[in-house]
């Protein structure tokens, strides 16, 4: 490798980027676009749960159940009916997403220390809605009842339970997106832009010329890949910054971890790309490669659906999905102040996988055929 | 030793190359003396592309040796890369580059400074020094050449290897563009040069014709159109293609192509024009004219190209 040439390869490489329409506007929109909007688009806060309410104790306690029900945050009593039939009805237009029903004769029961049932049915169409909207509406009809019964001196019939979130105290899924969504930002920034760099050489013909002179294959690559690395570095920064002065979360651990982790992700992400490049002609086939990679590594990374819930053979296939790794490291250090010491499993992968891709785009590149 | 080398600029021997099914070059020799011109003349398609592939050690051959400025095609190609300049058929400077950029990023790729050697290119070049910042991918299509050879020529290459380097330039430029390359060859510079366009062969010093991957014949062009013998005669009437098909049906004629504006007739023996014109009146071509040609290096290409 000689530097010199390397420094003239550099020097023409930044002059390209700036030069290039799309590329440096890509560079700044991409951060802010992913971490302004996506943290409040892509979540799975359930909010706006309409429930009809059938309302056939009719009396003060199940009044009281329907009005805290509606004053509820997530929660807004669409329409108190006598039938359930009319209840159903409201389901079916779309107008609410459970039912709650309070059989006739509820608090004289209750006052007389039976235990009767309240039911609540819930729309599944919509799982995650149906499941977490039943539960905040159960949670609500308890809480009324519960104060309800100790306010007429009698003991209570529902045991109370105290919920702590540990890390996230507030549940908020912004906080579980946001080091997720800097993963992304790196997955674009440092595996597609290379490899669309790479490729556009081949399709202008401008690599010919330069396999005749004395530039080494090596160096050759390397010039693509540092600016793309400085590039992915800054933009983890602005997106930092971001979700500092925007959402105000900071890392609860080190901000070195989360370099180094990103420096590495840099180098699994440029060494796919490189691959991809080296065995595509045109920008085309290298962009459907790209595609299709990017599509697993979101979906199967634990980026939305968290790893736990997927099926057991889908759980072993995420340990070949280099941004798994980054994922649970981002979200350890950003949350739970974890550091390297925790998280040598993760970063192990992750060089094993840089390791790995890297030497793959170093043999599949060829200068000589 | 080593000086005899040397004095073949370039010299392959019985190189071949395939690609999968496909022979590219069969047993292809010949050999280029220091400071001379040497044209590559064939179709598209002929291998020419491959044989510089070859030469500038981006491809490897299956078979034969090769030798460039005396170092080996495929032991050497380090060094070799130094000592050569090469203009490949499509354009491949960098469009978004300006006019100085692109030849400041070559120079110093070599390590080599424009100053020092602008004297090599200034030629040519005085007409690019107008617009330095304009983007290479802006210009037209003759000075996208001249720009491109510049580039090839900064780093003051002992061997200049240019492919097809007029192909898709009007007729002017690819004029002016041979006149370059005569100061180029006068200032001791070996080149070689690839053409499909037959006209150029005869501004080289000697010239091989290659076609299928093969070298048909090999010699100057002056050499090469002397040996074709005076069999040539050009024919004309007022319908060309009713004539040509007449033509090709005599047996005393060996072939008949159309060429320019009239159809030249390669005869055979006992071909008399005066009693073929007699018949040719007779079947209808009332204003025939059959008169002696004078062939050039199309007709005998076509003619070794039919013959293989």
């Amino acid at each position: 490798m000689n530097l010199r040439i390397l420094k003239v390869l550099l020097a023409k490489e930044v002059r390209l980027m700036r030069r290039n329409p799309f590329i440096p506007r890509l560079i700044v929109a991409l951060p802010f676009m992913a971490m302004l909007i996506l943290p409040l688009v892509a979540n799975f806060d359930v909010r706006n749960v309409g429930v009809t309410v059938v309302d056939n104790d009719c009396t003060e306690l199940s009044r009281r159940i329907a009005a805290n029900m509606d004053a509820a945050g997530f929660l807004s009593v669409k329409e108190c009916v006598f039938t359930y039939d009319e209840a159903l009805q409201t389901v079916e237009n779309g107008e609410s997403d459970a039912i709650l029903v309070i059989p006739p004769g509820y608090s004289a029961d209750l006052l007389k220390g039976r235990n009767p049932q309240l039911s609540l049915d819930a729309n599944g169409v919509d799982a995650i809605k149906g499941m977490l909207g039943s539960r905040y509406a159960a949670i609500s009809a308890t809480q009324t009842v519960s104060r309800w019964l100790s306010e007429q001196g009698l003991p209570l019939a529902v045991p109370h339970v105290n919920i702590l979130n540990y890390y996230n105290p507030t549940l908020d899924f912004r906080n579980y997106m946001i080091p997720a969504l800097m993963v992304v930002l790196i997955i674009i920034i440092c595996g597609f832009l290379p490899t669309l760099n790479l490729v556009s050489e081949k399709e202008t013909g401008t690599i010919e010329a330069m396999n005749v002179t004395p530039v080494g294959k090596f160096t050759f690559v390397l010039s693509k890949l540092i600016p793309y690395w400085v590039v992915g570095i800054l933009v983890v920064t602005l997106g930092m910054l971001i979700g500092w002065l925007v959402y105000g979360l900071v890392p609860a651990g080190n901000v070195g971890c989360i370099y180094l982790a990103a420096v590495l992700f840099s180098l699994v992400m440029s060494g796919l790309g490189v691959t991809i490049a080296n065995k595509s002609s045109t920008i085309l086939q290298s962009i459907f490669v790209m595609f299709a990679f990017i599509m697993i590594f979101q979906l199967m990374g634990g980026l939305f659906t968290p790893i736990p819930s997927m099926p057991h053979w889908a759980q072993y296939m995420t340990y070949a999905v280099p941004p798994r790794f980054f994922i649970e490291i981002m979200r350890a250090v950003y949350l739970k102040g974890a550091g390297i010491s925790d998280l040598w499993p993760q970063y192990l992968a992750l060089s094993g996988f840089a390791l790995f891709l890297c030497l793959v785009a170093a043999l599949t590149y060829k200068k000589r055929a | 030793m080593e000086r005899y080398i040397y004095e073949k600029a370039i010299d392959v021997q019985s190189v071949s190359k395939q690609y999968g099914k496909i022979q590219a070059l069969e047993d292809v020799s010949f050999s280029v003396a220091e400071g001379s011109m040497f044209g590559l003349i064939g179709p598209d398609g002929a291998g020419k592309s491959t044989l510089y592939r070859i030469l500038t050690t981006i491809v490897a051959p299956d078979g034969g040796r090769a030798t460039v400025a005396g170092l080996d095609i495929v032991k050497d190609y380090r060094k070799i890369r130094a000592e050569i300049g090469y203009m490949p058929d499509r354009f491949s400077l960098y469009p978004d580059l300006t006019v100085n950029e692109n030849l400041h990023f070559f120079a110093s790729l070599f390590g080599v400074s424009v100053k020092d050697n602008y004297d090599l290119i200034a030629p040519f070049f005085d007409q690019l020094v107008k617009f330095p910042n304009r983007r290479a991918g802006a210009l037209s299509g003759g000075m996208k050449q001249k720009l491109a050879l510049g580039c090839a020529l900064i780093h003051r290459p002992k061997i200049l290897l240019l492919d097809e380097p007029t192909t898709g330039v009007d007729a002017v430029s690819r004029s002016e563009f041979w006149d370059m390359l005569a100061v180029l060859k006068d200032k001791g510079m070996t080149i070689l040069v690839s053409t499909s366009y037959m006209d150029e062969a005869k501004r080289c010093d000697r010239i091989a014709l290659i076609n299928g991957g093969r070298i048909l014949d090999m010699d100057t062009p002056e050499r090469l159109v002397a040996g074709m013998g005076d069999n040539l005669y050009n024919a004309s009437a007022r319908d060309m293609y009713p004539l040509l098909l007449a033509l090709r049906d005599m047996h005393e004629v060996q072939d008949c192509y159309t060429f320019g504006a009239t159809l030249h007739v390669v005869a055979g023996a006992d071909f008399n024009p005066e009693e073929i014109s007699v018949r040719l009146n007779r079947m209808g071509f009332d204003d025939v004219e059959i008169y002696p040609a004078k062939g050039d290096i199309e007709d005998l290409f076509i003619k070794l190209a039919g013959n293989g």
